[in-house]
């Protein structure tokens, strides 16, 4: 199994382009370790700025470096970094059209023991709500590195979420076919769809395999272009598997399910599950617990994806 | 303070720091340099400063508060609630468990004989002088402690809070900066330097103090003294060592928020067993 967790992949990238591409600078704010980023502060002195415990500034330094058309990428834990410093992200970042690309790490539930107020459930609603602001929760860490390259490629704003531990792999190196904003197909199907992003897509993905092997042919999305969403991708699920399960490490209200559902809703009415954390502060626990705990595993996501198909397009009582 | 009285509060500090060790390696996750630079001084408020605290009633009203700002430093302040009767010992081996309601970071409504709930920092100081002003507001005589880690107080919140403790002259405050210089990255000076740190305070309208965050005597005194200061906030600024009390730990970065390995762990309990069966001896 891989031990090599998204964080590491994003410094890896930016090492390799830092050396070619003086603009890149990374901020950290007591983060760099947490971040996996201290070898690009070793290799890079001149190119990484330490703020302190300061997430605030964090931000707004790198929208003043942005503005004098640096490249900053300023990492921090998610939790902190989206919600600390929204005001700063609204106005300096996304208001303001700086080129700041935002690394939360460690999001979800990743640092689950550590208890509520390490746990960022509410930053996609919160970022993706903002005007200009783009939402990325790449699954493994090939496509990572794919997403990064991006990223490091384009002149705009953005907030990328990786959690804190390895996670199993999706793709194989090479072979991500990674389309910038399109949704990745790891499955083809024609019964349902799930679509889930970041850490969840490798359930998905599992629980695609067990559905297969049940005769029912579900299709998988890797939907870790949040936002902007794949609007067609989500439209195609929609018409042609006519109804759509999806899946995500967030809070119910605000997440990548409910953007989906609007616009299944608005454009074609088929029925929408949203699987997501409960609007109540998560239970402590590692994360597996966690997920475990909430059914957010391939078997939960299976369970929930044939009882869909069975009820033959009713939504189920508790959502 | 006599020589007795400085015994019994090195055995209670001794046992929660073997408690908080247990707690950590029965979690596997903890933060267990910042607890044993702070545990000294949270025995010395629990058990000889504060006043009208219940372990029976943790919520009367009139007791003195203490704010834990520096939220991750569950592992010093649950064993002292533990030892000073909130809740039974036992629990503590629960600490971080997934049916636990002994969360990571300091909870309000789930910990007896906890004040504020933490774990975000920076945030700690401004609660406190909440409360500190309610406190004016309702004539009600009770102190509001909080202490805050030294690489917390780059957070610019605190310093907000600093202004506004200034401006409403709140002497039933007293802030304490757990000086021990390390945070996650390294020292405190490398990664955001705090000096001249008793000359910020004091430009922000507080009265400082500077003691040896390890000297049961002068932590009981340094908060007598802050009572006799009047219109103004007291900072008391402590200097401690992290990991203090397990020789491998001290002074170390790396001890900041990872658990024990099973000999480290052995061999940080024999140290902490050994200076209590001195202390008992
Ligand atoms: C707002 C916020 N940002 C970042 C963190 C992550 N974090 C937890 S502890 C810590 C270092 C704290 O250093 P210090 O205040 O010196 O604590 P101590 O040395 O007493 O453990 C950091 C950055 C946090 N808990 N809250
Ligand atoms: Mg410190």
């Amino acid at each position: 199994m891989n031990t090599i967790p998204n964080r590491r992949a994003i410094c890896e990238t930016l090492m390799e382009k830092a050396g070619q591409d003086k603009t890149i600078v990374v901020l950290c704010s007591d983060s760099r370790g947490s971040a996996s980023l201290e070898p690009f502060a070793q290799a890079y002195p001149q190119q990484f700025v330490e703020v302190g415990i300061a997430e605030q500034d964090l931000v707004s330094i790198a929208a003043g470096m942005a503005s004098c058309g640096l490249k900053p990428f300023a990492a921090s834990p998610a939790c902190f970094l989206s919600t600390r410093s929204l005001e700063q992200i609204k106005v300096d970042v996304a208001y303001s059209q700086n080129n700041v690309k935002l690394i939360g790490i460690s999001g979800g539930i990743s640092y689950g023991p550590l208890g509520m107020t390490h746990h960022s459930t509410q930053d996609i609603a919160c970022i993706a709500s903002i005007p200009g602001m783009r939402v990325y929760l790449p699954s493994d860490r090939h496509q990572t590195k794919c997403l990064m390259e991006a990223l490091v490629a384009d002149d705009s704003p953005a907030y990328l979420r990786v959690g804190r531990n390895p996670v199993e792999d999706v793709y194989t190196s090479g072979q991500c076919n990674f389309v910038m904003d399109k949704a990745t197909v790891l499955q083809q199907g024609k019964d349902i769809t799930i679509i889930a992003c970041g850490e969840m897509v490798r359930e998905a993905q599992k629980a695609g395999e067990i559905l297969k092997q049940k005769g029912i042919s579900a299709r998988v999305l890797d939907m870790y272009c949040v936002k902007p969403i794949d609007r067609q991708a989500v439209l195609d699920a929609a018409r042609e598997t006519g109804s759509i399960l999806t899946v995500e490490e967030h809070s119910a209200f605000g997440g990548m399910g409910s953007i989906v559902s609007q616009i299944v809703s608005t454009c074609c009415p088929v029925p929408v599950v949203n699987m997501a954390l409960p609007d109540q502060p998560a239970i402590a626990g590692t994360s597996r617990q966690v997920f475990d705990y909430y059914g957010l595993n391939a078997s939960g996501i299976a369970e929930n994806a044939e009882r869909m198909i069975k009820s033959s397009g009713k939504i189920y009582p508790e959502h | 303070m006599d020589n007795v009285k400085i015994r019994e509060l090195s055995k209670i500090a001794t046992k929660a720091r073997i408690l908080g060790l247990d707690a950590i390696h029965s979690a596997n996750s903890g933060h267990i340099g910042g607890a044993f630079s702070a545990v000294d001084i949270m025995t010395v408020l629990f058990f000889e400063t504060m006043r009208n605290i219940d372990p029976k009633n943790p919520k009367q009203p009139n007791r003195d508060r203490f704010v834990l700002s520096k939220g991750h430093g569950t592992a010093a302040l649950y064993p002292t609630l533990a030892l000073r009767g909130f809740f039974p010992i036992e629990d503590l081996k629960t600490f971080r468990h997934i049916d636990s309601y002994l969360s990571g970071h300091a909870e309000m409504n789930h910990v007896p004989g906890v004040d504020m709930s933490a774990g975000s920092l920076g945030q700690g100081l401004s609660a406190a002088v909440g409360m500190a002003l309610a406190g004016k507001l309702d004539h009600a005589g009770y102190r509001v402690y909080a202490m805050m880690g030294d690489g917390e107080i780059q957070e610019g919140q605190i310093w907000e809070a600093a202004m506004a403790a200034g401006k409403y002259k709140l002497d039933n405050l007293v802030g304490i900066v757990d000086y021990n210089r390390l945070q996650i990255d390294g020292t405190v000076a490398e990664v955001m330097p705090l000096e001249p740190l008793k000359e910020k305070w004091k430009s922000f309208g507080w009265e400082t103090f500077e003691i040896d965050g390890h000297d049961y005597a002068a932590i009981a005194q340094v908060f007598e003294d802050a009572k006799q200061i009047k219109n103004k906030p007291v900072m008391v600024i402590a200097n401690t060592v992290k990991g203090k009390g397990v020789s491998f730990m001290e002074n170390n970065v790396n001890w900041h928020g990872h658990p024990p390995a099973e000999d480290e762990y052995q061999r940080a309990m024999a140290e902490l067993k050994k200076a209590l069966e001195d202390l008992e001896g």
